[in-house]
């Protein structure tokens, strides 16, 4: 049904699918996502439209291997198939011609970051982009990413590559330099969100994040995505998952993310010894 | 009236050992005990029993085959009015229904309509599905959103008729809450798929993971090629107190809790993916059937204790007269005349306990039920380590987007007409629970039954005025 038309390694840990869904890519906009199963037992994760081509009919994903359902996924290939896909889920970004834009990406989340920076670039914004991973292998997209932004910075927390920094280094750096910033965009772990906010809100400059908080069906029935907002509770997945950055109970989201962790652990531990006995031959890593 | 028998009861498994497991708890009538309870039946010459039903079916008729031994024609004169007898004659609240309004219950214990009912159509799925006779396409499509009771039931009744039928669900498994909400040991799956299997035998095609509102809209299902569009997407939206504490972690909806356990099979984990918090101490907010069937999940995953907390008692309790006695005989301790004000967390922010204030009845509200006034003072707190909060549901807005022509009450739902299932929007109607707000089984699949037969008579004659206000 969902097949898988092109994957490509951007990582050790990261990598790119190209699905066959037309109709949701018909569909798709930047900010949006899709729930995806691996297969009949599997779970329903979320996971950002990191473009889409409507003539084709094909989504982008981009995700990292961090659990047992994401590196099941990884393993599979082209000719393959989803057992389901569903989608597209959440509001789209809200592009306008603001003026001048920050966007930034942090590891995986330079993927869902591209499409918002290009949009925001089509619609008039002078589009100034910050990208970071924690090391050189964990960094892509670095040329896409610069052939829709105006200026583009480049760091590694390790400086293995460009620059060591953290990304909220360069943001400050672009916030104090007296340039009128209209709006920033970032999109990262909730740790690297959280602290761009924090880097924002002195400068008064609205900061939009795109929350990745726990989810099940992806439409409003469940609440497992709840967070508060403006002291608000809120469902990620038909109120956001794009949120105002200084408004965001930080905190209670971390929390609420950890709360199977060690159900997660549990689930990673079995997949990774039933698949090193399937297949012992497989290269780690 | 001469002298009754008792009514049969239904074996079921012994309290202690279904308390932790997920088979089903009723096991079934045995065909002696079927013949028996069905020769109870006084086969009245005007059947009460009929009107308490709100899909009428011809109760005594297939009471009086099942004990002349035609088993078939059992199954005819049930199916002739419910289409999904084995799932009603397990979850339909019969006691204020059917059984209600049978005249033996007036002296005696009623007919035991519901456990015949499921006799008869378990006998029937025994035997295979049959391949039931369709009319001939009549080059009409209808739009059927939402795969619940009411949409299968508008749309097997369409298929029936000729029309072709396309229902678009949200989820990856159709049967909507029959298979994320009322759990295995209530309704095994099976049967859920059984009767889901019998309404694509009549040729009904079903899209899953289509979200209307997202993937398309009403307007552009009518737009492209659907001649009528049902919404069947019934009341899913969780609701909650707006007390403090109500995200620490260990807080569940109902909804959250019963589709990670029944849809995701998080109580099979981890041969399946999907994780669930197991309680030790669990507090379940509300008495309605969500209320029991969450309460009696946290038991089977391995709780301590449960706890139902319910503003009211146990009169006003909405829950199926069967289920909280199950409840109760599982062990399931009730707090009525209860409600919890706060939600207590530890620092890393997880449940540790609930503050309770007791209650007590006042003049009747919007309802009819006494209304729950609080007792200033009287608060108390439990100690937990889970709390589900079973409280209702609102209808889903998301079927809604960009369509404000489809006009809504204040409480979300969709204002349509009784009998027809209209809406205010031409060639749009609408039945179930996202009409009437959460209600039952048998009533979802009556409204859809009311629909699929007026989308029939619009169709054939669309020259008619829309609107018509009830009648009733
Ligand atoms: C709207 C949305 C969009 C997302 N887009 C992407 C994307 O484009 N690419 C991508 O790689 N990931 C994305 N995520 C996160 C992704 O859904 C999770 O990484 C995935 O569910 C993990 O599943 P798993 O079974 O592999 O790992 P699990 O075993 O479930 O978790 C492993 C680790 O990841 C953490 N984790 C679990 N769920 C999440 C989550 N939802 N967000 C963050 N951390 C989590 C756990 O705490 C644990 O430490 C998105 C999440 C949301 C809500
Ligand atoms: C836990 C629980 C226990 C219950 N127990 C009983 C009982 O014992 N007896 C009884 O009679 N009743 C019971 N009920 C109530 C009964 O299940 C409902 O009244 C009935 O299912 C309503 O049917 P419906 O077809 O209107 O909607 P639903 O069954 O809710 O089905 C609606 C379907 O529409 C889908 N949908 C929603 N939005 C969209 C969209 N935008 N696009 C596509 N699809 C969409 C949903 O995913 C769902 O599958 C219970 C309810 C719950 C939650
Ligand atoms: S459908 Fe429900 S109410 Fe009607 S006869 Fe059967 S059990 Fe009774
Ligand atoms: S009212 Fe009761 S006794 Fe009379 S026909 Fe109906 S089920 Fe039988
Ligand atoms: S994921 Fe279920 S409500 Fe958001």
């Amino acid at each position: 049904m969902y097949r898988i038309t092109a994957k490509e390694v951007l990582a050790p840990v990261t990598k790119l699918f190209k699905v066959y869904a037309p109709e949701v890519a018909r569909k798709a906009k930047a900010g949006q996502f899709v729930i995806v199963r691996v297969d009949e037992k599997g779970e329903r994760i979320p996971l950002t439209i990191a473009d889409y081509d409507r003539e084709s009919g094909e989504l982008t994903i981009v995700f990292q291997e961090v659990g047992k359902t994401t590196k099941q996924l990884g393993k599979m290939n082209v000719g393959d198939e989803l057992a389901s896909l569903t989608g597209p889920l959440g509001r789209p970004t809200e592009i306008e011609n603001y003026g001048t834009v920050i966007c930034v990406g942090g590891g995986v989340g330079i993927a869902p970051i591209y499409p918002i920076a290009r949009d925001l670039r089509a619609a008039g914004n002078t589009v100034i982009s910050i990208i970071g991973a924690r090391n050189k292998e964990l960094l892509f997209w670095e040329e896409k990413m610069r052939s829709v932004s105006d200026e583009l910075i480049v760091c590694t927390d390790d400086g293995s590559y460009a620059r060591k920094a953290l990304v909220t280094e360069p943001l400050k750096e672009v916030l104090e330099s007296g340039r009128k910033i209209d709006i920033v965009w970032a999109i990262g772990p909730a740790i690297m969100m959280k602290f761009c906010s924090l880097t924002t809100k002195p400068f008064g400059v609205k900061t939009i994040v795109s929350l990745n908080s726990i989810m099940v069906d992806g439409t409003g029935m469940c609440g497992a995505c709840r967070v508060e907002v403006g002291g608000k509770t809120r469902f990620v997945c038909v109120d956001g998952p794009e949120f105002d950055g200084h408004e965001v109970d930080w905190n209670l989201l971390l929390e609420r993310q950890r709360i199977y962790l060690e159900q997660e652990k549990r689930a990673l531990e079995k997949f990774e010894r039933e698949h090193q006995q399937a297949c012992p031959c497989e290269e780690v890593g | 009236m001469a002298k009754v028998a008792p009514r049969n009861e239904m074996p079921r498994q012994d309290p202690k050992v279904r308390a932790r497991n997920f088979n089903e708890v009723a096991l079934g009538y045995s065909h002696e005990l079927a013949v028996a309870e069905a020769n109870r039946c006084l086969q009245c010459k005007k059947p009460t029993c009929i009107d308490g039903c709100p899909v009428q079916v011809r109760i005594p008729e297939f009471i009086l085959a099942l004990r002349e031994g035609d088993m078939w024609g059992a199954v005819t004169a049930l199916k002739d009015k419910n289409n999904l007898p084995a799932i009603c004659g397990r979850v339909c609240p019969q006691e204020t229904q059917c059984e209600a309004s049978c005249v033996l219950g007036k002296k005696f214990e009623p007919v035991a309509i519901g456990r015949l009912e499921r006799y008869v159509a378990d006998w029937e799925i025994a035997q295979g599905v049959r391949t039931p006779t369709v009319a001939p396409p009549n080059g009409k499509s209808v739009a059927v959103i939402g795969s619940g009771p009411a949409g299968l039931t508008c749309a097997g009744d369409l298929a029936k008729m000729g029309y072709k039928v396309t229902i678009f669900e949200s989820l990856h498994a159709p049967g909507g809450v029959l298979i994320y909400g009322i759990p295995e040991f209530r309704l095994p799956k099976h049967i859920v798929a059984t009767e889901v299997k019998y309404v694509q035998s009549l040729g009904v095609e079903i899209k899953l993971n289509t979200v209307v509102g997202k993937l398309y809209t009403v307007d552009e299902l009518l737009a492209n090629g659907y001649d009528a569009v049902f919404l069947g997407t019934g009341a899913g939206l969780p609701m909650f107190m707006n007390i403090p504490g109500e995200n620490y972690n260990g807080v569940y909806s109902a909804n959250e809790f019963l589709t990670r356990v029944n849809l995701m099979k998080a109580y099979l984990f981890p041969e399946y993916d999907t994780p669930i918090m197991i309680g030790r101490r669990v507090a379940v907010i509300g008495a309605g059937n969500v209320a029991m069937d969450a309460a009696r999940c946290a038991l089977r995953l391995g709780a301590d204790e449960v706890h139902i907390i319910y503003r009211r008692t146990k009169a006003e309790a909405p829950a199926r007269a069967e289920e909280l006695a199950n409840a109760e005989e599982e062990g399931i301790q009730f707090h009525y005349l209860t409600t919890p004000v706060e939600v207590l967390g530890t620092e890393k922010g997880w449940v540790r306990g609930i503050r309770l204030q007791k209650q007590q009845l006042g003049e009747p509200d919007a309802s009819g039920r006494p209304r729950p006034v609080p007792i200033p003072g009287s608060e108390y707190d439990m100690e937990v380590d889970m709390v589900i909060m079973a409280l209702g549901t609102r209808p889903n807005p998301m079927v809604f987007t960009d369509t404000p022509d489809l006009e809504r009450t204040k409480h979300g739902t969709v204002v349509a007409n009784e009998e027809t299932g209209r809406t205010k929007k031409p060639r749009v109607w609408a039945g179930g629970d996202i009409v009437t707000g959460a209600a039952t089984v048998i009533s979802a699949m009556g409204a859809g039954k009311r629909a699929a037969a007026d989308i029939d008579a619009y169709l054939q004659n669309p020259d008619q005025p829309w609107w018509v206000e009830n009648t009733k």
